[in-house]
């Protein structure tokens, strides 16, 4: 791209990704995990990414930040994040965007704060990797961003060790330490599933209202839909490695045009009446090398013909779409 | 993957695949065991026939001629014979002494481990059997002992006992029963609370039968996996006895009594009495290792469980 | 933690009393005393003159007495050979094996940690397998046997270092050191390698482990997405984690490299305790056996007591597991 390109236009989006494929070799065969996504992020905006484990959502955060390891690769599409396609840049220049520009977040606040180093050590760390401060300036900023995540005592938290903490308190602190260099994205990987539901709840909307401060745009990784439902602009529901819808949310909640969408909908404990029994979607999710040909969803599928073993079509309807040769009408979900 | 559906050429009554069949399928799986294997089987041939194949009788001193000292490879003697690798100090064909050396090594390394087993497995079982105090009592001498090395302890036993093969295979158990009795004791406390040795129980057996007939045998592949371990170990440790001048006697040298003998040539350039009774010895213990390890593969219970 | 403290000093102290109890048996009721405490050369005269002189006319228990007595201040006979305390004669050697020991220890982890970190990095790759190789010859070969290449390749063929000896050694607070002069260093290098060899194939393997393990972390992961450099997220975040297992078990494993000093100190003529205890044996000189086996017990004891109180110290659960027991 040309040099005078470097600053998008206001309204382009953060993040434009188009037709990912990420691939693991295993057994002496290469098997896509993420087959063709595509996604566009704008700023302040948040996404909810929906899937069961295995459906390759958390590859897909990974592979956005730059982090597949061997035995994966990302083998084909264009990530384009703020102008820049990251498959152009080398190591260094990915790393010098990782925790400045996007930023991520994991699952476990018990394992991502490494054990054997204090919480300042980690804070610190983080800034000193972008930018030239004094020692005395870090620590002020790691103390700045403990108290902006809601951190009491942050002065004793400093000195503590990871087991010292709950893991709420965790949690909080890899947010502060994600959004310390005040980045364009914050990809969060299923950030609350490890925590009590109250605290999830408090976690979730301190996260949302940093990100809306600082127009982050945040990736919400999670395989509960009850969660982003309250949170994110827009949904999308992997399955497989595709992403078989995509929409506005409160659209896909109400409506959901596939199948799977609206099994996961089902299975929802908010989404259904007191005391009637949690709707399943029967059966697992094919493991990666035995997915079905044609959709892959279809031998789950409660509305499945037999023409669904062909590659579904992808179907738009009004800023939305969905991965099924016969997407849902309202009147099947009611 | 082997084929193991390959049609029998006529119709034989169905029997089960025995398990050692496919045990040994899975080790041949790997190349490295199986070359392994093949030199164990030579060198214990070679080792087992020594005085029909060695060119000359190393021990018969009046065949050896003093004038044929320290030849390289490759010289021949004045009797025409060729010293493929060379000669010691007294003239011995050094093919012939490793060959001897051999069998000496092999010997006391097999004989200890067999009665280190025996002696380690039947100490496990009961101590595992009994419970209580015997077992704690047992247990702490077991922890006792491994803590210190083995080499200290074989060194203290041997300055007491002087040296001789009966003496170092006596010292060779000595250090090794504890790691069989550790070993065949977690799982026969794994074993005794199976079915079978509930219904043994319930029959009323008597205690030995029911801790030698019915325990012991279900606890032999650990033991299996220990032993390659420990001959291994037993061979090295026996080599680094006898070259410290403690081990075997010198009328009957072993692989590392021979190289301790080539050690001081070897200052003075004459390499080959030490070398090659030392590539034998290597060539030995990294075999037994190459097929210990894959035994360990094929036959870890929790793997295969 | 004090009652921890007691049992395990408790149970260093019958550790000892148990070995010193063998030492006894071994060297006073299996072989013949006389032949053990008296000189290969004694005359009839002399030898009954020693027994006296010991009280072996004395029933078991009461020389068992005796022996701890003496033991307990020290005097563990005198040596024939150097016609001097037993006790004496071994501290004098102790320097050198210490020092060798020592120098053993440090090559152990200041290259066994990188080449682990180095083999775990790049699992399963060329590097990986190479070092794993290396690390399974030093580990199964006999380490006598290595030293021997050693000094057939580096001595005899390439001429780079002297075969044996210690070469020049300076006095420092009392004891002869010869890592500071430049021929004791030539000295040093090749029987501290050799000592070396067996825990560094220990410390390769423990760290490649651990930094396996430790590069699949969420933590790594998460120092990754902060951006932080390779050499940070491998040289701190990696490294403080395998760092405590592998000094833990080096430091369990020192007393193992006293002991294995003895084919060492063979093998390069070094004038340690090690060689002192084979020589004593090929001459009979038993008191300095006594000696060497007092003190290498105690010295194991120690070393397994400071490693139990440190676990402790470190890991409350050990403390739990220890009184449930």
């Amino acid at each position: 791209m040309s040099a005078p390109d470097r600053t998008p236009p206001a309204n382009a989006p953060v993040l434009a990704v188009e037709n990912l494929q990420v691939a693991f070799r295993a057994g002496g065969r290469e098997h896509l995990a993420v087959q063709g996504l595509d996604l566009s992020v704008s700023r302040g905006e948040v996404v909810g990414l929906v899937g069961e484990s295995g459906s390759g959502k958390s590859v897909t955060g990974l592979a956005l930040m730059g982090l597949i390891d061997a035995p994966g690769r990302v083998a084909g599409g264009r990530i384009v994040f703020e102008g820049r396609d990251l498959m152009g840049l080398s190591e260094a220049e990915l790393r010098r965007l990782r925790g400045a520009r996007m930023a991520m977040i994991f699952q476990d606040p018990m394992t991502t704060l490494n054990p054997v180093l204090r919480v300042e050590t980690q804070i610190v760390e983080a800034i000193t990797a972008h930018e030239r401060v004094t020692a005395k300036a870090a620590r002020a900023r790691a103390r700045e961003a403990l108290v902006r995540v809601g951190i009491p005592a942050p002065d004793e938290r400093l000195g503590a060790y990871p087991h010292q903490l709950s893991g709420g308190m965790r949690q909080r602190i890899a947010i502060a330490i994600a959004l310390l260099h005040r980045p364009a994205l914050l990809i969060a990987d299923e950030p609350t599933t490890a925590l009590d539901v109250t605290i999830q709840a408090q976690i979730l909307a301190e996260a949302q209202d940093l990100c809306a401060e600082m127009g982050t745009a945040l990736i919400w990784i999670t395989h509960d839909l009850a969660v982003v439902s309250g949170l994110a602009d827009r949904l999308l529901v992997m399955y497989a490695g595709r992403v078989v819808e995509a929409g506005p949310v409160a659209e896909v909640v109400e409506a959901p045009l596939h199948p799977y969408s609206a099994g996961l909908i089902g299975s929802a404990p908010s989404r259904n009446k007191r005391g009637a029994r949690l709707a399943q979607i029967p059966g697992l999710a094919p493991p990666l090398g035995r997915r079905p040909p044609g959709c892959a969803f279809a031998p789950r599928c409660f509305n499945v013909r037999p023409d669904c073993s062909e590659p579904p079509p992808l179907v738009r309807r009004s800023g939305r779409e969905a991965l099924c040769r016969y997407p849902l009408s309202e009147t099947v979900v009611a | 993957m082997t084929p193991a559906a390959t049609l029998p050429e006529e119709p034989v009554p169905y029997r089960a695949d025995p398990v050692w069949r496919a045990h040994a399928r899975a080790f041949f799986r790997s190349p490295a065991a199986g070359l392994g294997l093949v030199i164990l089987v030579a060198v214990a041939l070679v080792a087992a026939l020594a005085p029909w194949i060695t060119p000359q009788d190393p021990y018969d001193l009046a065949s050896l001629d003093v004038m044929d000292g320290t030849q390289p490879p490759g010289s021949r003697s004045f009797a025409g014979l060729t010293y493929w690798l060379g000669t010691d100090a007294q003239g011995r064909d050094m093919l012939s002494a490793i060959v001897y050396g051999l069998r000496v090594s092999l010997v006391v390394s097999l004989s200890a481990t067999l009665i280190a087993a025996s002696v380690g497995s039947c100490i496990g079982v009961l101590a595992a059997n009994a419970g209580g105090r015997l077992d704690a009592v047992l247990m702490r001498l077991v922890d006792l002992q491994l803590s210190f090395p083995a080499i200290l302890i074989a060194l203290v036993l041997l300055a007491a006992f002087g040296r001789g093969i009966d003496k170092v295979v006596i010292a060779l158990v000595a250090v090794q029963w504890a790691y069989y009795a550790r070993a065949i004791r977690a799982q026969a406390l794994v074993e005794r609370r199976r079915e079978y040795m509930e219904a043994a129980r319930a029959l009323a057996l008597p205690r030995t039968s029911l801790i030698f007939r019915h325990l012991l045998p279900n606890c032999l592949a650990p033991v299996i996996v220990v032993a390659t371990m420990q001959v291994a170990h037993a061979i090295a440790l026996e080599a680094t006895l006898s070259f410290l001048g403690v081990g075997v006697p010198v009328t009957e040298p072993s692989l590392g009594l021979l190289i301790k003998n080539g050690y001081d040539y070897l200052l003075s350039g004459k390499y080959w009495i030490s070398t090659f009774p030392g590539l034998a010895l290597v060539a030995v213990i990294v075999a037994i290792n190459l097929v210990g390890d894959r035994l360990r593969d094929v036959l870890n219970p929790r793997l295969s469980a | 933690m004090l009652t921890y403290l007691i049992q395990r000093f408790g149970q260093a102290v019958l550790t000892v009393a148990a070995m010193a109890t063998l030492v006894f048996l071994g060297v006073y009721a299996i072989a013949d005393p006389i032949d053990v405490l008296a000189a290969p050369d004694a005359t009839p005269d002399e030898r009954a003159q020693i027994s006296r002189r010991l009280g072996l006319d004395q029933p078991l228990w009461m020389q068992f007495a005796t022996f701890v007595w003496r033991a307990l201040h020290g005097d563990l006979g005198r040596s024939f050979v150097y016609n001097e305390p037993a006790f004496t004669v071994i501290l004098q050697r102790l320097p050198a094996t210490l020092e060798l020991a020592f120098t053993a220890l440090f090559i152990a982890i200041a290259l066994g940690l990188p080449l682990g970190l180095w083999a775990g990095l790049r699992a399963e790759k060329a590097t990986d397998k190479a070092i794993m190789g290396g690390s399974i010859l030093a580990f199964s070969l006999p380490n006598f046997w290595q030293g021997l290449m050693m000094v057939l390749i580096f001595s005899v063929t390439l001429g780079w270092l002297p075969a044996g000896g210690r070469g020049e050694t300076v006095r420092v607070l009392g004891l002869d050191l010869g890592f500071l002069t430049l021929d004791g260093l030539r000295h040093l290098i090749l029987p501290a390698v050799n000592l070396a060899l067996f825990k560094l194939a220990v410390v390769i393997r423990l760290a490649r482990a651990g930094t396996r393990e430790a590069m699949l972390q969420d933590y790594v992961r998460f120092a990754r997405a902060k951006g932080l450099r390779p050499a940070r997220i491998v040289g701190v975040h990696v490294l403080k984690n395998i760092l405590l297992p592998v000094v833990t078990v080096i430091g369990l494993e020192f007393g193992s490299m006293i002991a294995f000093a003895v084919v060492t100190e063979t093998v390069f003529a070094w004038p340690g305790i090690g060689k002192l205890l084979i020589d004593s044996i090929n001459r009979l000189d038993r008191p300095v056996i006594v000696a060497y086996l007092m003190l290498t017990v105690c010295l194991f004891v120690l070393i397994n007591f400071v490693i139990d109180l440190i676990y402790a110290a470190l890991d409350p659960r050990v403390r739990l597991a220890e009184t449930d027991a």
